[in-house]
């Protein structure tokens, strides 16, 4: 019996790529094909996961890495039928999620220009959590259902 | 990921077709801002070939808004599917925009 090789879509993605965010589109598109998948929402599939992995990778490649060339961010997606978790290290110092509470809706920020990247995140994602371990890491979970 | 510019009466009307997003929001910015430099007044940028929009995104639309605010101007928003629109009502930027469900519509009260 010959052994089949897993479908691309249905594998853990495991990458780094350069801190250049012309990158981040062929990322999430790798993602999103996984988590279709695994049929997820056609609202996971066109807002929570693009949006949310977008801001992580921008985080990482502007904030992190400050598009450091020498510096790469290092892209964990594992999808499977109840949940996606995403993991987006830097090579960055990191930051303090906990102090990062900030409402970018409210009347004196609205017209800011930044200030909504992590709001979205915490929005689109059921957890959003922070660590480092040898890097600064974003880890990001959306339940399927 | 690309904009195209035209114009319909006095109003430029530009269409986002992608990605609004990190790596783009720089070239939309400097299109509209270009159309004022022209002395354009009133921008409407149409979402209906948008696949979705990220906070840097958001941010130049907020950031084209005011300035053209400040200049005399406006800028409209149309064509925002159901994901774009929640997007717009989560960050409450949807108070801070005209958005009309059409292009046509827009067009019509601009």
């Amino acid at each position: 019996m010959t052994a089949r090789a897993t479908p691309v879509e249905q594998r853990q993605l495991d990458v780094r790529i350069p801190s250049d965010v012309r990158y981040i589109d062929a990322i999430v598109e790798q993602v999103v094909l996984r988590c279709a998948a695994h049929s997820y929402s056609r609202r996971h599939l066109a807002l929570n996961v693009p949006v949310a992995l977008t801001e992580a990778l921008s985080n990482a490649i502007l904030r992190g890495n400050h598009e450091d060339a020498s510096r790469s961010v290092h892209v964990r997606a594992d999808v499977n039928a109840s949940r996606l978790v995403m993991e987006v290290r830097d090579e960055g110092t990191g930051f303090d999620l906990e102090a990062c509470t900030e409402d970018p809706t409210t009347p004196e920020n609205v017209l800011r220009e930044d200030g909504r990247g992590l709001f979205l995140m915490r929005r689109l994602m059921d957890r959003v959590e922070r660590f480092s371990d040898g890097g600064n890491v974003v880890r990001l979970i959306l339940n399927r259902a | 990921m690309s904009f195209s510019v035209s114009s319909r009466g006095d109003v430029c009307i530009v269409e986002v077709e992608g990605q609004l997003i990190v790596g783009n929001r720089q070239e939309l910015k400097q299109k509209i801002l270009d159309e004022l430099e022209k002395g354009q007044r009133k921008v409407l940028v149409d979402f209906a070939r948008t696949g979705y929009i990220d906070s840097s995104g958001l941010g130049v639309l907020v950031s084209l808004a005011k300035k053209m605010r400040d200049m005399g101007g406006d800028l409209r928003l149309a064509n925002l599917n159901d994901d774009l629109q929640t997007l717009f009502e989560l960050t409450k930027l949807d108070t801070l925009f005209q958005i009309s469900e059409t292009r046509e519509r827009a067009l019509e009260n601009f």
